[in-house]
């Protein structure tokens, strides 16, 4: 066998771990857990091998999404020390790479999707897709301090699509899923800003602290606090799910609004003193795999 | 480029040849369950 001398000027090509880590997997876990409860909780039984893939389209459209999001991303990532050791800013991956995988990755997660399962359920992957990186990541997150207020749809997306592979329509529990993660995302996401607004500040990226102040943020973490109670309770209130989901979620709002009480009376302005905000972003994680695990139960139980 | 890089570049494109071949193999893995699933669907 030959070796074929490589001119100098070209890069190494991109180590597969950082392909795997433009995905986000971290964040894909909470994308695909929701994903699958809402495939679950639909009426009626889905092929496994039909609802695995589903359920893998999903993983692999949020990861297509999260690694276009990088690539538009990676002069702000830079900035901050959170981000700063992604494989674009660390410069292990040139950004054409990142362009080709992300897009080429979402391609087929959509066309896998419709292949496996229906058309509905593929036009919902695919809007989630380009509504993360058009509307959130490319017009509101530079723009905006509301940029996770409207942007939160792009997380929420998931038990929709799931529903929608099973079913082939989306009716009012997915909907309901579908506003639950939207309002969750502001208090889960202030919660974290709090605490690491300087590194926010230092890339320019308009969250709520930098832009309106510690004090209102904490305000409309509360504020925001309320609807998501009331949409997370609905689908019990209206009698589309029993008491095992009704109980949990009554039990999970009760601490979240405690837990956001005590954000909204902190006044702590250093992060070493907002454990207040550190419980509220852990527990609000723990908050949503419990009531979408309850919910599952729910219809598994009592169906 | 140096002796290292060359190395390096060598191990990249070796990992990334088994990566892609063992996502291929299951990919066809995949399509052959979507296929008899949805066979034994339209039955």
């Amino acid at each position: 066998m030959t070796t074929i001398p490589v001119p100098l000027a070209q890069p190494l090509p991109a180590d597969w771990r950082d392909l795997l880590a433009l995905t986000k997997p971290r964040v894909m876990s909470l994308v695909v857990f929701t994903g699958l409860c809402g495939l679950i909780a639909a009426p009626g039984a889905i092929n496994p091998v039909l609802g695995f893939t589903a359920v893998l389209c999903i993983a692999l459209g949020a990861g297509a999404a999260g690694a276009l999001n990088q690539w538009y991303e990676s002069d702000i990532d830079a900035l901050m020390k959170r981000t700063a050791n992604r494989p674009l800013p660390a410069g292990r991956m040139t950004r054409q790479t990142a362009l080709h995988f992300g897009v080429g990755l979402s391609v087929f997660s959509v066309v896998l999707m419709q292949l496996a399962t229906n058309t509905v359920a593929a036009a919902w992957l695919a809007v989630s897709i380009l509504f993360y990186v058009f509307v959130y990541t490319v017009w509101l997150k530079r723009r905006t301090a509301q940029n996770i207020v409207i942007g939160g749809a792009a997380g929420a997306f998931p038990p929709l699509i799931g529903w929608a592979a099973a079913t082939g329509d989306v009716t009012a529990l997915p909907a309901l899923l579908f506003t639950i993660i939207l309002l969750w995302t502001p208090p889960h996401f202030w919660a974290l800003s709090l605490f690491v607004r300087t590194d926010y500040a230092k890339a320019g990226v308009p969250m709520l602290p930098v832009v309106a102040g510690i004090a209102s943020t904490r305000r409309h973490v509360l504020l925001y606090t309320l609807p998501m109670i009331a949409a997370s309770v609905a689908p019990w209130a209206m009698g589309l799910t029993g008491w095992i989901y009704g109980g949990t979620a009554v039990t999970l709002n009760a601490i979240f609004l405690g837990l956001a009480i005590a954000v909204s009376l902190n006044t702590a302005s250093e992060p070493a003193g907002m454990a207040p905000e550190k419980r509220l972003f852990k527990y609000s994680i723990l908050y949503l795999f419990v009531l979408f695990a309850s919910l599952v139960a729910d219809r598994l139980i009592l169906a | 480029m140096t002796p290292e890089q060359e190395i390096e570049l060598r191990r990249r494109q070796r990992s990334r040849s088994r990566v892609t071949a063992i996502l291929l193999g299951l990919f066809v893995v995949l399509m052959f369950a979507i296929t008899m699933a949805k066979m034994l669907i339209n039955q």
